[in-house]
């Protein structure tokens, strides 16, 4: 089984890549973007079949190491 | 006095640590991560600077799953002195040793130079030899040095005089350089055992390289 991860900043955190994204898109006349959130994608590929003890693990995985829960949000989808 | 030094593959500042802290007239050690316990005769851990793990998926994310963290968060715990300078920081706030988080810098560069700071809180034993007011000029080198805490922690912090230096210009007046909440550049535990700052007071030890201001924070570990 996979697991994707996406780990962001919280909402109310200042996402200055973000930031830096958005006005470079709006220099490339790309004016129709109104927010650009930058964050980042871990896949796990995983030796388990079954999808809640996976999302269990992975949740785990993400409280202890893959998202620091002071400034970072996560959310996981498994495939 | 004893200066054990926290060294992780990648970091880069325990040299310059062992060299302030001997010329400050202590006794130092090395610890490579790998060691399971701290040595018994130490009276301050440092966790240096530097790039602990390459800094890969968050700066101080995986040094905090080092074999000696159990031997720090237990030193910590049982009220050992523990200072984390720069990546050292970084890994602490990781380690949740200290409260809070840093982020990469608000205009995206690395910055290395030298900044003021000035003292908020001298009520603990690091800054006790420097007056509330103070204003210290000491180097900065970081990309993640944009410390984060939420209100309610900053609430915490203001209350409990957990909050050691801000950055400041020459005069004293809020100066901030990355970002951070309210102009931290360190902070401690409610215990005020644990400290972290941003700046490298080991990199202020002689005026002919700029300053030597880190001599009269750094003292202050000495004289306890």
């Amino acid at each position: 089984m996979k697991a994707i991860v996406n780990v962001f900043l919280k909402a109310g955190v200042l996402d200055s890549q973000g930031k830096a994204v958005h006005h470079a898109l709006d220099s490339l006349r790309f004016d129709e973007v109104e927010d650009v959130r930058v964050g980042k994608q871990i896949i796990l590929k995983l030796d388990e079949t079954d999808k809640e003890k996976a999302m269990s693990r992975v949740t785990e995985m993400c409280e202890e190491l893959l998202a620091n829960t002071v400034i970072e949000d996560y959310n996981i989808e498994l495939a | 006095m004893k200066v054990s030094i926290l060294q992780f593959p990648g970091t880069n500042c325990e040299y310059d640590t062992q060299y302030a802290f001997e010329k400050l007239g202590a006794k130092t050690e090395i610890i490579w991560h790998k060691t399971t316990s701290i040595p018994n005769d130490t009276d301050l851990l440092v966790v240096a600077g530097g790039f602990s793990y390459g800094d890969y998926l968050r700066s101080g994310a995986i040094a905090k799953f080092s074999p000696v963290m159990s031997a720090v968060k237990e030193y910590a715990n049982n009220g050992g002195k523990v200072l984390g300078i720069c990546n050292g920081f970084q890994v602490l706030t990781e380690a949740r040793l200290l409260p809070g988080a840093l982020k990469r810098n608000e205009g995206l560069h690395f910055i290395s130079k030298h900044h003021h700071l000035k003292v908020q809180n001298n009520d603990n034993v690091f800054l006790k030899k420097l007056e509330s007011g103070d204003v210290v000029n000491i180097p900065i080198a970081h990309h993640d040095g944009n410390y984060y805490i939420n209100e309610e922690g900053l609430k915490e912090l203001e209350a409990n005089g957990q909050i050691l230096l801000k950055y400041t210009d020459a005069n004293g007046k809020i100066s901030n350089p990355n970002g951070s909440t309210q102009s931290i550049a360190g902070v401690c535990n409610k215990e005020k055992n644990v400290f972290g700052l941003m700046p490298h007071p080991e990199r202020a030890m002689e005026a002919l390289l700029g300053s030597d201001d880190g001599i009269t924070m750094l003292e202050g570990f000495l004289a306890s």
